[in-house]
């Protein structure tokens, strides 16, 4: 990690420096009005071999999956092939117009039916949409799809949608930006949905008005429901739809078709469970995947693949009561493609042994770790699991969060879900190697020791890293947001 | 399997450690009914054979850079220094994750900074965020966060304000994302065809925003000072879109007095990749930042008095107020915020301000050439409107059969609109670039008039 501090781009700049040749203008020269030019435009100028030294050291301030092992709990943090990079970068791809037409777009067209089909397979849907952008994106979608399915049936004041309180926060968010209210759910013994809290609400005055339930199954402490057939019976009874999170995917791709077990709508993200990489924030790529009755809300446009004579010709069709587009054009294509890749490479086969090395890790690590760690339910985990931090007194889940900075890890997600305290969810994924989970566990452990012996050593941390604890309180107090000379 | 490391006895050494006989037992909580499906999935490939593969289907495109392309309408074909992608592509800002570790993420989060305070320049507004989906997702919540700031001094949700006005020459497909962006909320969007500065006069004390495409979706440029002045006369917030490559040159929607300001940022140094990922744009004056949507990132001390760099305001956020968050976005478009970043260093204040110089005066030589064809007509020139990259040129014969005819040739002369309105059968929208040499564009004259015989 690069320790040295490093300049803003504003203060590496010198009036007059190039870092672009641009070709001379070779038409007449035109010129707009001078009422519509500006006068100031304030962008540092560098020269090249400046700017390439300040993003790559910028760079080296990172931890990565390239560099570090990064059991980010919900994040899926596996390795993203280099396959998968080499294809996105061939000119055939980047140099594609989204409105060259059909004809013109036939390899584009040929990658998104491909992927749309074989990610419906995987989850039992009828059909699917890549159109969204990213997890949560594929989360509006999924629930205007419901509201949509209610409202065509006339049925107007389903607005109400049931949240287990383990949800990710994006659930609540996305049901707000589709007009529902919201009921959180508590969490039984096991950490599953509560059944006598949702056979009370199906039951009560607020019944008529339940739209759906939100799950993320595995949940986000990383155990699957058992109950999940009787939550989707019991909703359905009420005349609800089941939505599937598909942030946990990566436990069951090749193990269980969510559709098969009472899911009606789904979205998967292609940057967890698919490969694509995370960009520091973005861009992912979503799914929604339906049954069949729903197939014609879906956000579109979606491709078709054509019949008889044309069967080569794919084309690109609005379903007929679609909820709408929900961005322009189709998707993140580049990561719909890097996803479709991923996928073709693994097959059959290879995407079951992900999940079932991915399960495998994670409870790994859990046994290595849960004699120091308490593990709330202590039940065998799927892809993840959530540990507490309350190691002794004094200590708390940010300073051994910190203190595996200096040991070289990225930290696990931590104070989430929010239902357990001091909460630290590990989701090692697939990916890493045995003694690479080993060095992490011995770490979690090592630390364990140094919170009774040496405490310091945790609230000090991190040491290693280019700035310490940064004081976000007064960051957000007076926020400064753009360099201000 | 390239990508699982552990072997079969470290598996059984793992599996041992857990207690468990084999690796389905993990699974056993799973409804045995419905366990281990057999899935129709075509058969795994080698690297080489997937290569091939991809190879060949990216042949099935037509691409630009083999083209004399001249097709915009919302994806721009843009120069890319090649340092946008030898920078971008370095595994430690791709597959670094969100940067909520600050320690270990300084370099995506001062990179972040460093485009917020580019990017605000550019606009001319105080703040930008760290992304949308898109330009179209931008506008939309663009509106939703107008809808709620207008409410913000009365407590109610809208202050009573609920109608938007809006442009109707706007993208298309971005009315769509807008109507479905605000169909779960009681606001009334109404498209008035009109220019900004007539459409703004119509605000009255219902308006809670104007919106404003600058360039229109034909391609003009309208009066946004005087949009501005009607839209704050009423009360209402003036939102506009803009084209980042135009604001090199001209002056920013920020600078005449948008309120809020949208736009699609993919030709800051991102390709056009078959529509995505694009990169949303977002910014507004400093007042109205506690209701905008998105991550934002603030300077910040350690204890040491060192800068660094935090992601901060996040009581906007979904993952802290959940339900009551201003919007549901958690992943954006970082990394095409990083391209954009590095590309507006890269080409700083004399690049931004050349390369729109050479659109401008391209596309002016294209349309004076095409204006001059017989049968063709370029309006905007003919009624003085001004006009950047883009413009619509009437054509004597429908404009997909043209679109249709050259696209064979390798010359993709543009946009029918007739693709997205039916009865516009005779406009095609033209889009010209720095990528365009003047022989390109004159072969494009040539070809339209061949075409048109």
């Amino acid at each position: 990690m690069n320790l040295r501090p490093e300049s803003l781009v504003y203060e590496l700049s010198s009036p007059g420096r190039e870092c672009v040749s641009l070709p001379s203008c070779d038409v007449p020269s035109a010129r707009p009005p001078a009422a519509l030019l500006r006068d100031k435009l304030e962008l540092p100028e560098l020269d090249e071999l400046s700017l390439v030294r300040h993003f790559t050291r910028l760079s080296q301030k990172n931890y990565s999956i390239d560099t570090e092992f990064y059991p980010l709990g919900s994040c899926t943090m596996k390795y993203n092939p280099k396959a998968n990079e080499a294809a996105a970068s061939l000119p055939g791809w980047r140099n594609a117009h989204p409105l060259a037409g059909d004809e013109f777009s036939q390899g584009s067209l040929e990658i998104i039916h491909s992927l749309q089909s074989w990610l419906c397979e995987i989850g039992g849907f009828a059909a699917g949409s890549l159109q969204p952008a990213a997890g949560a994106h594929g989360e509006l979608s999924g629930v205007l799809i419901i509201r949509a399915y209610h409202e065509a049936r006339g049925e107007h004041g389903r607005r109400l949608m049931l949240v287990p309180d383990s949800a990710h926060g994006t659930n609540p968010a996305s049901c707000t930006m589709a007009g529902f209210r919201i009921k959180a759910i508590a969490s039984d013994a096991e950490g599953g949905v509560d059944m006598a809290a949702l056979r009370e609400i199906l039951s009560g005055p607020e019944a008529s008005e339940v739209a759906g339930i939100m799950i993320t199954n595995p949940n986000t402490l990383g155990l699957f429901d058992r109950n999940i057939e009787a939550i989707a019976a019991a909703v359905h009874a009420a005349g609800g739809l089941v939505y599937g999170d598909g942030a946990n995917m990566n436990a069951l791709v090749g193990i269980l078709r969510p559709a098969e077990v009472g899911i009606d709508v789904m979205h998967f993200n292609l940057h967890k469970t698919f490969s694509t990489p995370h960009g520091g924030g973005g861009p992912g790529a979503g799914f929604v995947g339906v049954r069949s009755d729903l197939v014609d809300f879906l956000p579109g446009p979606i491709v078709a693949k054509g019949e008889g004579s044309s069967a080569a010709a794919y084309s690109l069709a609005m379903p007929a009561r679609s909820i709408g587009r929900l961005k322009s054009f189709y998707g993140n294509f580049g990561i719909i493609l890097r996803a479709y890749v991923y996928l073709r490479m693994l097959g059959p086969e290879g995407l079951r042994s992900v999940a079932e090395n991915a399960v495998l890790n994670a409870n790994y690590v859990k046994v290595l770790v849960e004699g120091t760690y308490k593990v709330k339910y202590p039940r065998r985990c799927m892809h993840e699991f959530v540990a507490q931090g309350d190691i002794a007194e004094g200590v708390h889940t940010l300073d051994i969060a910190k203190r595996l900075i200096d040991l070289g890890f990225h930290p696990p997600t931590i104070y989430f879900p929010l239902i357990v305290p001091e909460a630290i969810m590990i989701e090692p994924t697939e990916t890493e190697s045995k003694e690479t989970l080993d060095e992490f566990a011995a770490a979690l452990l090592q630390i364990a020791e140094e919170a009774k012996e040496s405490p310091e050593l945790l609230h000090a941390a991190p040491t290693t890293t280019p700035v310490g604890r940064l004081d976000e309180v007064a960051a957000a107090r007076n926020p400064v947001l753009c360099y201000k000379g | 399997m390239p990508y699982i490391a552990a072997t079969d006895n470290e598996r059984k050494a793992m599996l041992e450690r857990i207690g468990a006989a084999s690796v389905e037992e993990l699974f056993s909580v799973i409804p045995a009914s419905a366990r281990f499906p057999k899935l129709k999935l075509p058969l795994p490939l080698s690297e080489m054979e997937a290569m091939r593969e991809i190879e060949s289907l990216a042949a099935k495109n037509l691409c630009a850079s083999t083209s004399a392309w001249f097709l915009g309408a919302g994806a721009y074909y843009h120069f890319i220094p090649a340092v946008v992608d030898a920078l971008s592509s370095r595994g430690e800002f791709l597959t670094a994750y969100t940067p909520y570790q600050p320690e270990v993420s300084q370099g995506t989060l001062q990179a972040i900074f460093e485009y917020q305070s580019m990017a605000s320049a550019l606009l001319g507004v105080e703040v930008v965020n760290a992304s949308h989906y898109d330009g179209a997702t931008a506008l939309a919540e663009a509106v939703l966060m107008a809808y709620n700031a207008s409410g913000a001094a009365t407590g109610l949700a809208s202050g009573g304000r609920d109608k938007a006005i809006v442009c109707a020459d706007l993208d298309p497909e971005y009315k769509d994302v807008m109507r479905s962006y605000a169909s779960a909320f009681p606001i009334r969007l109404e498209f008035l065809d009109l220019p900004p500065e007539a459409a703004a006069i119509r605000s009255d004390d219902s308006t809670f925003c104007v919106v404003v495409p600058y360039p229109s979706f034909s391609g003009t440029l309208g009066d946004i000072a005087a949009a501005a002045t009607s839209a704050h006369a009423a009360g209402a917030f003036l939102v506009v879109h803009t084209d980042p490559i135009m604001c090199g040159l001209l002056k920013s929607p920020g600078e005449m007095g948008a309120d809020i300001v949208a736009a699609e940022g993919q030709a800051l140094g991102n390709p056009m990749s078959f529509g995505g990922p694009f990169l949303g744009m977002l910014g507004s004056s400093a007042k109205l930042v506690r209701k905008m949507p998105g991550r934002l990132v603030g300077e910040a001390k350690d204890a040491q008095g060192r800068r660094g760099f935090v992601l901060t305001l996040t009581a906007r956020e979904q993952h802290i107020r959940r339900e009551k968050a201003v919007s549901n976005i958690c992943s954006n478009q970082g990394l095409a915020m990083l391209r954009a970043c590095i590309y507006l260093a890269a080409m700083g204040r004399s690049g931004m301000r050349k390369v729109a110089e050479l659109c401008w005066s391209k596309a002016h030589y294209a349309a004076g050439l095409i204006a001059a064809l017989p049968g063709f007509a370029v309006p905007a020139l003919g009624s003085k409107q001004e006009f950047f990259k883009e413009f619509v040129v009437l054509t004597p014969i429908p404009a997909a059969e043209i679109a249709d005819k050259l696209s064979r040739r390798g010359v993709v002369p543009g946009f029918p609109l007739s693709r997205y309105y039916p009865e516009r059968t005779h406009e095609l929208l033209v889009c010209v670039t720095e990528m365009c040499t003047k022989g390109q564009i004159e072969l494009l004259a040539r070809s339209l008039e061949e075409a048109a015989e």
